[in-house]
């Protein structure tokens, strides 16, 4: 199963401690160690994710794959929450239905995002969370910020307006490819992914061009140039068999 | 027994959404046996009417004539369909926003002008700040994304509301 956390290592250790809990009424059992997300994913429990991708760390930022957990008052994240005995998991009640399709709708105001004219139109994973929850408007207020696209480096460029800051490309940045070009600069509204620093992509002297972040952009905000409205496929490529979208989890 | 009046409206869009709705192709012939078709582009009556039963309204809210048309429209229709992308989200016509109307003109009149630079302040209408969605500005009872909506689409909620049911709009969705 890919969709097995990275920091793993309590998997199949002597002395390996098996929990069990329950996820919507399924009882499940778990590694040591396993998060709730990737114990719903083994027992064919979708949770909708966005930030997170299978071969990449977790942050728990993006709070699309929240899940309530009997006792606690708070909502918890699915992909940074380790799996405790006995735990007793609701992944889709109405309310967190609610709170996604509202996440969703923040996503999608907090920028310009325009699916018609967007290179990865038809193949974007904020589009398809939106149709998957039912968002077919926006009740939030519009904020349509300036904000601004950097296309310096000769292959690739950036358009933050389709930016939702999963930090994807700053996570299998810094985690596959070891270059650690990506970073990110400012808060709330602010908030910015970056290149070392600031520095304008094409003049950064860590970037490899390998593209990766690229491949894991779930939107059109990284692109490679010369693909037009709707060109932007991200199929997986030879070179990272080990990250795989989570739509082809999703839509099964 | 009256057949249920139907209009269809463009506002601040492409006509993409109404290119959508010429798609229905034959099954145009069924919508036209089901309702009247009162007010469209695509037919040619100038004042839109009163008891209008269901109307789409294509195109996002960007003039004060769009404004004066959305107003009179609500307050004349039933069930208010918003149609495509651009009514939905103000879509296209949007990218304008955080330009500003000012620049935005002086760019298009002025700066890449070579013959007689002019913003035009008469005959056409002047633009709202922002372009805006149809539900920032009247209540809307029908969401129909899409740039466009597929003629299926439009064909399965357009039955389903003259028809009087409750549309079923799953599969909308932005962009494609």
């Amino acid at each position: 199963m890919p969709g097995r956390r990275l920091p793993d290592g309590a998997c199949g250790g002597a002395g390996m401690t098996v929990h069990t809990l329950r996820i919507d009424g399924h009882d499940c059992a778990a590694a040591d160690g396993q998060t709730i997300l990737s114990v719903a994913r083994e027992n064919g429990i979708p949770i909708p994710t966005m930030c997170h991708l299978d071969g990449l760390s977790d942050t728990g930022g993006c709070r699309m794959c929240v899940v309530e957990v009997a006792g606690s008052a708070k909502l918890t994240p699915a992909c940074t929450t380790t799996v405790v005995e006995g735990m007793d998991v609701t992944t889709a009640s109405d309310e967190l239905v609610e709170y996604r399709r509202t996440i969703v709708e923040m996503m999608y105001l907090e920028r310009n995002h325009i699916c018609s004219i967007c290179v990865a139109n038809n193949h974007c994973e904020l589009q398809d969370r939106a149709e998957q929850l039912g968002v077919q408007h926006f009740e939030l207020p519009v904020i349509n910020p300036q904000v601004g696209i950097d296309a310096t480096h000769p292959l690739f460029a950036i358009d933050h307006n389709r930016c939702i800051m999963c930090t994807r490309c700053v996570r299998v940045c810094a985690e596959v490819e070891g270059a650690h070009t990506w970073g990110v600069m400012g808060s709330g509204l602010d908030e910015r992914v970056v290149t070392d620093m600031g520095t304008p992509w094409g003049e950064s002297p860590t970037c490899t061009s390998c593209g990766k972040c690229v491949q894991v952009c779930p939107t059109g905000a990284l692109f490679e140039k010369g693909r037009a409205v709707a060109e932007g496929s991200k199929e997986r490529r030879p070179f990272l068999p080990y990250l795989s979208r989570f739509d082809d989890e999703a839509t099964r | 027994m009256t057949k249920p009046r139907l209009a269809t409206v463009w506002l601040d869009g492409c006509s993409g959404c109404h290119m959508s709705f010429l798609d229905m192709d034959e099954r145009l012939l069924d919508l036209a046996a089901m309702a009247d078709i009162v007010y469209s582009p695509l037919v040619d009556v100038k004042e839109y009417p009163p008891d209008v039963d269901v109307c789409l309204v294509e195109g996002a809210v960007s003039s004060e004539d769009d404004l004066h048309k959305i107003r009179l429209v609500r307050e004349r229709t039933r069930t208010l369909v918003s149609f495509g992308d651009c009514a939905v989200t103000a879509n296209v016509p949007s990218l304008r926003n955080p330009i500003g109307t000012a620049p935005l003109l002086e760019r298009a009149y002025l700066e890449n002008v070579t013959l007689n630079p002019r913003i035009p302040l008469d005959v056409v209408p002047a633009l709202l700040p922002t372009s805006r969605p149809v539900h920032d500005v009247v209540d809307v009872d029908v969401f129909l994304p899409g740039c466009p909506p597929s003629a299926d689409l439009i064909f399965r909620t357009v039955v389903d509301l003259v028809e009087g049911r409750v549309p079923d709009t799953t599969g909308a969705r932005f962009g494609r």
